[in-house]
């Protein structure tokens, strides 16, 4: 591995020294920080990261290196896309792990694909930090020391623009399945994790542009519809909400899912906040507070809509017993959740809200 | 909620496979209990655990942990819930018996927790193989056997290697692998002989697959977390309690982990846990197939890590759970803002490490594998691998300074002689790891022998690397010095060339920084850039360091005395803070003092907490002999002692300067001379002729201390001791093997004495660990007396603050000193419980005032109290049952009477496997000894039988062999002999051994009992009623 100095400078004008290791370059994004201890593959290419620098919590990162990409019909069965997102990865030893099903270390497949990352670092005080002043704008150099590297740098970064237009496909693709019958999915940085679980209902599924119009999602016929998870700031995505409130007139089954929950929120008439430093883990309950039944979920989002600021007489389903963050909603046409029941990384304890999904699309054909 | 009073049940005398981690699982329980308002009625014999404190429980009973017993307890107190999930296996079995028996429902008592039937479809093998084939998962290639042949034939289609095991198992006993037909049936006898069920499953010896276990917690509702995930770094085929393990686990991807870990909430919800078990996996280290290998419906071993890993306290949950809470109504009790209802993350690496005694045990087999032989732990926290796995080496006290430069490290051993090492499966397989990778020899090549994941052994190599490399600089600078202290080298390990660079602490707090915590559960790590924790500016704040890894001689009654030391100093202190590194106790829970450092407890880590923290003064009395070591270090590194200085210390300590005060107060001791050459040694012997004791200085539980009766022992044990003893000289000393041994437990404010005597049934000769122990001291007057003045005298001339004990010898009438410890002692917890008082307290008072007595003090002893040692003859495979001055019991347990032998039955019925013999008692003792004869009179209710060759007069005689065949055919109800006579009965003391025959070796002893068993007389009382 490459011992070159590399350099973390965030927006408060703070320089952190490390070891560089993958590709000798910089990138600007927001500082976040996951908890979640592995899956690092998974996490690197889940799209919601474009736009952000990564840290990890977790000491030792690389330790099982990266395992060959297993691809069925498209879609990926062990990546969450088709190459890294998260702009660079802070950690505090990286590791050279290898093992029988890949041939890469974390630093290769780093350098492979461009992204930098920066080793030897005190992820846990960042950490504190972040959590305590919240998420700041950085730059991520191992290319050497950044001349001015401040200047501009929360313009180089912006959340609000673009990040779903980059992760996001160009053009619709259709993934036939054994009935005819199609769930539209509105891509705005969909995981495959996401794909690979609609598809196991036999559906055909249409997996059309984040900007894509109500009358484009309708000309599929589609018997259900959904939004996915995605990079950014939804109450800027002037044409995804639109998208959204009018195929929610349609009264057509609907699934939500993290960036795709929060737009239905919004469309309902509640209100998403940007929260401190969101929610990055794999270990956080949610909890149906009717019947105190709960499940441990993955999340990755840095918007919410707390319990107060849900859309007038609409109960939440689930919600977050720590920070009373809205969870899930469950109407009759409806449903949206903030976790990604898809997992990856994370438990298999909520792939059951596909099967709910595919409920509501049999009940209602 | 509706309970009102609940009887928990602990897990009795500390065995190997059960131990103080469900002192520390019970003590979270009963105070889960206590906060709810619900008063706790506590079943455990054993006397040296926190939790038969009444800081912890209401209402303590020590009493063998049978049905009949327990039922009295019940009929008394009138619980209406018990919880059977917090004292390990022995609590799970007492239950299932009083629930076969109809106790509970008879006294309307109900199981909280996880109910008998989940219970018993976890703890039966083929219920619970087939339990997980309808719910999906896969179990090892296994079939049932009930009969030898049958079993051959199975292991016949399985193909060698395979696994026996055995139901209702502990630690791993009866369970075996067999490479051909020879050592299957030689396996099957002994399995065959623990099984309770009679029955045992063969299975496919998994080899080289990894060993995954998961802990998970699940509410009535049926909501699930799974808090933790252990890797072990050994593979599959060494038991857990003997692997090396690590959490979070390090080299399983999201896949993997997640596919285990809903397996393992499958089989909790099979089971219908309400609580928490674990579930032990095995993994293909090549492909994504895996089996489930078992699940413990209860607190365990691997909990007790998975809560002070994680910081989720797994037993308090767990009670909680079991009174009816749901998970998101227990509150987080780390950060205090969040719910129970989560999964810890870790942003550090925990390594928890077994320490093994083999070489105390004659003839044992020194090699490790499906069976338990390690008698303690440690766990050692850092942020990354390599400065946790050092730092736990250190911290198993065994003399390694680290991976490098101990003493494999700085052999000659050669290359095979390394693969022979690492192929018997020696203990610490890492240490000739570290040792192969020094000489360059291939990783992939060690992989093959270890099995240990390849990424561990790369970091092993990447230490012993940066070693070697270091080492060749003469002056390497800061900076590399820096980078070293990183991979967790300590200042020893790097000799000359060290510099100087302060460690930063950082806090355990659940969630991996995500919220803040408000507990200050803390370690040090030279790996990161800031403090989690600042210093308090000023305060009177006290450090206690805690006994570290539990060993023979050191155990959770050290833990008692660190807990008692807390409780007593708090008023005295602003703040307390402990510092331990042994994840089974009560004194690493975080909240037992104000501060929890979870360290290594060198000089080095001692002093530079101390500093950090500006501490006021340390506490090492309850360190066992961890602190005493290094008393003088710590105060020449600025450090005040809290209780007697080091110089008291070293003038007990070293046995020369002990002597010396002995003689100038006028107090008898033994003969005795301090030799620095072989020719003053053999000078002595020639004066006062064999035996004689050989001890060096600095000691604790009589390692390296020998009595020689010739002149071949006395050679066989200066070679050993030499090596042992380099810096201090021999002593030796006139051994009277006849007489009786006594000693005190005492505590001094410098001029007075507080004291409480105690005799042992045993003569001198046996360990004081191991020997039965009774109070009140029932010797003449005048010997007590005596006794007493010398306490006094000894703490006026060495001006001891604080607790310490004084061992005795006691001849015609006359008390000799043998032994002064300037510290807690083992018996502490039982001397002060059989008189109602606590020592350590009143070693406070005497470190921070004045006693309100003059001179010496004895409290009155209302009642009669014994102390049985436990031994772990059975899974100490091979080693030769034997009683002698070096200590080889690992546990023990008492009972209060009404009388002597009230007290003595029901203290030796609380050891496992003791119970009044219903068979033919097999007698016998080395010829001419007449106290055999003495023997066959008293114990002449019941059919004896006696061995060729030792026989007792007028008793049916057997051969060994025959003697053998009739213990397998269970005809034979106890063993009683005495003396080491292994060329004539190791196969009998054995065989008794592997079959739970309950065995006592020693005459006097089994002439009390003879009494003890015709009296018959038993009370059950609670503890506080015989005060």
């Amino acid at each position: 591995m490459s011992e070159n100095q590399a350099y973390l400078y965030l927006e408060d004008g703070t320089v952190i020294e490390g070891a560089g290791f993958g590709a000798r370059t910089h990138r600007y994004g927001e500082l976040v920080f996951s908890t979640s201890m592995n899956g690092y593959p998974e996490s690197m290419t889940d799209p919601s990261y474009k736009g952000q620098v990564l840290i990890f919590t977790h000491p030792l990162i690389g330790n099982y290196g990266i395992p060959e990409m297993i691809s069925e019909n498209g879609i990926l069965e062990n990546f969450e896309s088709e190459g890294i997102k998260t702009e660079g990865i802070v950690v505090s030893e990286a590791t050279s792990g290898r093992r029988w099903n890949g041939k890469l270390t974390l630093d290769e497949w780093l350098r492979n694909e461009g992204i930098p990352g920066i080793s030897g670092i005190d992820t846990r005080e960042l950490t504190k930090r972040i959590r305590e002043g919240g998420v700041l704008s950085c730059v991520i150099s191992n290319a050497g020391k950044m001349d001015d590297p401040f200047t501009d740098l929360s313009r180089k970064y912006d959340t609000n623009t673009g990040l779903i237009g980059s992760v996001s496909i160009e053009k619709a693709i259709v993934y036939r399945g054994r009935s005819n019958k199609t769930i539209a999915l509105v891509d705005l940085g969909v995981k495959h994790g996401i794909l690979r679980n609609l598809l196991k209902s036999g559906y055909t599924l249409a997996r059309l542009p984040h900007d894509c119009t109500a009358d484009e999602i309708m000309s599929y016929d589609p018997v259900g519809v959904v939004y996915s998870n995605g990079p950014g700031n939804p109450n800027t995505m002037k044409v995804e909400s639109d998208s959204l409130a009018a195929v929610l007139e349609y009264k057509l089954p609907v699934l939500g899912i993290c960036l795709g929950h929060q737009l239905s929120i919004a469309a309902l008439g509640g209100r998403i906040t940007k929260m401190k430093y969101g929610h990055r883990a794999v270990n956080k309950a949610v909890v149906d507070m009717k019947t105190g039944r709960g499940y441990i979920t993955t999340h990755n989002h840095g918007y919410a809509c707390y319990t107060q600021d849900m859309p007038a007489g609409i109960e939440p389903w689930l919600v977050s017993p720590d920070d009373r963050v809205v969870e899930g909603i469950r109407q009759e046409k409806l449903l949206s959740v903030q976790f990604h029941p898809e997992s990856r990384p994370g438990t298999n304890d909520t792939h059951f809200i596909f099967s709910e999904f595919e409920k509501m699309v049999r009940n209602g054909t | 909620m509706e309970h009102r009073k609940v009887l928990v049940i602990g897990s009795g005398a500390i065995k190997i496979a059960e131990a103080a981690e469900f002192d520390y699982s019970g003590s979270q329980a009963l105070k889960a209990l206590k906060e709810e308002g619900i008063e706790t009625v506590l079943v455990n014999p054993n006397v040296a655990t926190v939790q038969t404190s009444h800081i912890m429980a209401d209402r303590i009973y020590m009493i063998p942990l049978v049905p009949e017993y327990i039922e009295k307890v019940i009929e008394k107190e009138r619980p209406d819930g018990i919880f059977l999930g917090f004292g390990g296996q022995s609590a799970l079995n007492a239950g299932v018996d009083l629930h076969s028996k109809g106790v509970l429902e008879k006294y309307n008592v109900k199981v909280l927790g996880t109910h008998l039937e989940g219970i018993e479809k976890a703890l039966s093998r083929a219920e619970f193989k087939k339990a997980m084939e309808k719910i999906g998962l896969e179990t090892p290639p296994s079939v049932n056997a009930t009969g030898i042949d049958g079993a051959i034939k199975i292991a016949k289609t399985l193909e060698y290697p395979v696994i026996l095991r055995v139901s209702f198992n502990l630690g791993g006993r009866g369970s075996i692998i067999a490479w051909n037909e020879d050592e299957l049936v030689k396996g099957l006898d002994k399995a065959f002989a623990q099984s309770k069920t009679k029955e045992v499953l063969i299975e496919k010896h998994l080899r080289g697959w990894k060993e995954i276990e998961y802990e998970v917690v699940r509410d009535s509702l049926g909501n699930c977390a799974v808090t933790a995930c252990i890797e072990n770094l050994d593979p599959m085929g060494v038991h857990t309690g003997e692997s090396v393990v690590v959490t979070p686990a390090q080299t399983l991807d999201n896949r993997e982990y997640q596919e285990m870990r809903s397996a393992a909430i499958k089989v909790a919800e099979c089971i219908n846990l309400v609580g928490e078990c674990n579930v032990q996996f095995a993994l293909d280290p090549k492909s994504y197939r895996f089996y489930v290998i078992e699940t413990n419906p209860r607190m365990s071993r691997s909990s007790a890590l998975a809560s002070k890993a994680t910081g989720y306290p797994l037993a308090y949950v767990s009670a909680k759970l079991a009174l009816g809470y749901k998970l998101h109504e227990v509150k987080n009790s780390v950060s205090k803002v969040t719910t129970a209802f989560f999964e810890p993350s870790l942003d550090y690496i925990t390594i928890k490490m077994p320490r093994w005694d083999l070489e105390k045990f004659e003839l044992a087999s020194a090699s490790i594998g499906t069976e338990m032989k390690s008698i303690g732990e440690v766990m050692s926290i850092g942020r990354n691998f390599e400065e946790a796995f050092q730092k736990s080496i250190r911290m198993l006290d065994i003399g390694e300074p680290g991976l490098t430069c101990g003493s494999v490290y700085n052999s000659g051993m050669k290359r095979n002689e390394l693969e022979i090492a690492l192929k018997e499966k020696r203990p610490y397989w890492f240490l000739y790891a570290a040792k192969w990778f020094k000489e360059g020899y291939p990783l992939e090549e060690l992989f093959e022998i270890l099995h240990v994941d390849r990424f561990f052994l790369g970091k092993i190599k990447n230490i012993v690397e940066a070693y070697e490399e270091y080492m060749k600089e003469d002056d390497p600078g800061m900076e590399k010095y820096t980078a070293m202290k990183k991979l967790g080298f300590s200042d020893h390990q790097l000799g000359n060339r060290r510099g100087h660079t302060e460690p930063f602490l950082k806090q355990i707090d659940t969630l991996a920084g995500e919220w803040p915590a408000r507990t200050n559960y803390l370690y040090a790590t030279y790996n990161g850039s800031a403090d989690d924790k600042k210093s308090a500016e000023n305060g009177n704040r006290l450090l206690v360091i805690g006994a570290g890894c539990f060993r023979i001689g050191v155990s959770v009654e050290f833990d008692w005395s660190a807990i008692s030391l807390v409780e007593s100093a708090r008023k005295h202190f602003d703040s307390i803070a402990l510092m331990n590194c042994n994840p089974e106790t009560v004194s690493t829970d975080w909240d037992s003092a104000s501060e929890l450092y979870f360290e290594e407890l060198s000089s080095e880590s001692i002093l530079s907490i101390y500093r950090k923290m500006r501490f006021s003064r340390i506490a090492i009395f309850a360190s066992g002999q961890i602190g005493n070591n290094i008393a003088e270090e710590l105060e020449n590194g600025g450090a005040k002692l809290f209780g007697s200085s080091a110089k008291s210390i070293g003038g007990a300590e070293d046995r020369d300067r002990f002597a010396t005060i002995v003689d100038r107060l006028g107090i008898k001791q033994p003969r005795w001379t301090s030799a620095k050459s072989i020719s003053e040694i053999k000078k002595f012997i020639d004066e006062v002729g064999f035996p004689v004791l050989i001890r060096p200085s600095y000691i604790l539980s009589g390692a390296a201390m020998k009595v020689a009766n010739n002149a071949e022992e006395f050679e066989r044990f200066m070679e050993r001791a030499a090596v042992v003893s380099r810096r201090y000289p021999v002593v030796i000393s006139k051994y009277f093997d006849s007489s009786v041994e006594a000693e005190m437990d005492c505590a001094s404010d410098g001029k007075n004495v507080i004291g409480v005597s105690m005799q042992h049934i045993e003569e001198a000769g046996v360990h004081s660990g191991d020997s039965t122990i009774i109070t009140p001291f029932f010797h003449e007057k005048g010997v007590k007396k005596k006794m007493n003045e010398a306490a006094l005298s000894l703490a006026r001339e060495m001006e001891i603050r604080g607790p310490f004990n004084i061992q005795f010898l006691i001849k015609d009438g006359d008390p000799y000193i043998i032994e002064l410890n300037l510290r807690a002692s083992r018996s502490m917890p039982f001397s002060s419980k059989s008189v109602g008082i606590n020592m350590v307290d009143y070693g406070v008072k005497g470190i921070t005032g004045r006693f309100d007595w003059s001179e010496f003090y004895e409290p009155d002893h209302k009642s009669y109290a014994a102390k049985s040692a436990q031994f772990s003859w059975s899974q100490i495979k091979g080693a030769y049952p034997l009683l002698g001055p070096e200590m080889r019991s690992t546990g023990e347990a008492a009972s209060m009477g009404t009388s002597l032998n009230d007290a003595l039955l029901k203290s030796w019925l609380s050891i496992n496997p003791n119970r009044i013999p219903e068979k033919a008692i097999l007698l016998y003792g080395s010829p001419g000894r007449k106290d055999v004869e003495d023997c066959a009179r008293s114990l002449s209710d019941f059919d004896l039988l006696t061995l060729k060759g030792a026989e007792a007069s007028n008793v049916e005689v057997k051969s060994a062999e025959e003697a053998i065949e009739a213990m397998r055919e269970g005809e034979v109800g106890m063993l009683v002999t005495q003396d080491d006579m292994r060329s004539t009965d190791y196969s009998v003391r054995r065989t008794a051994a592997d079959l739970n025959i309950p065995m006592v070796l020693n005459f006097r002893l089994a002439q009390t009992l003879a009494a003890a068993f015709k009296d018959r007389h038993i009370s059950v009382k609670e503890l506080r009623e015989y005060w």
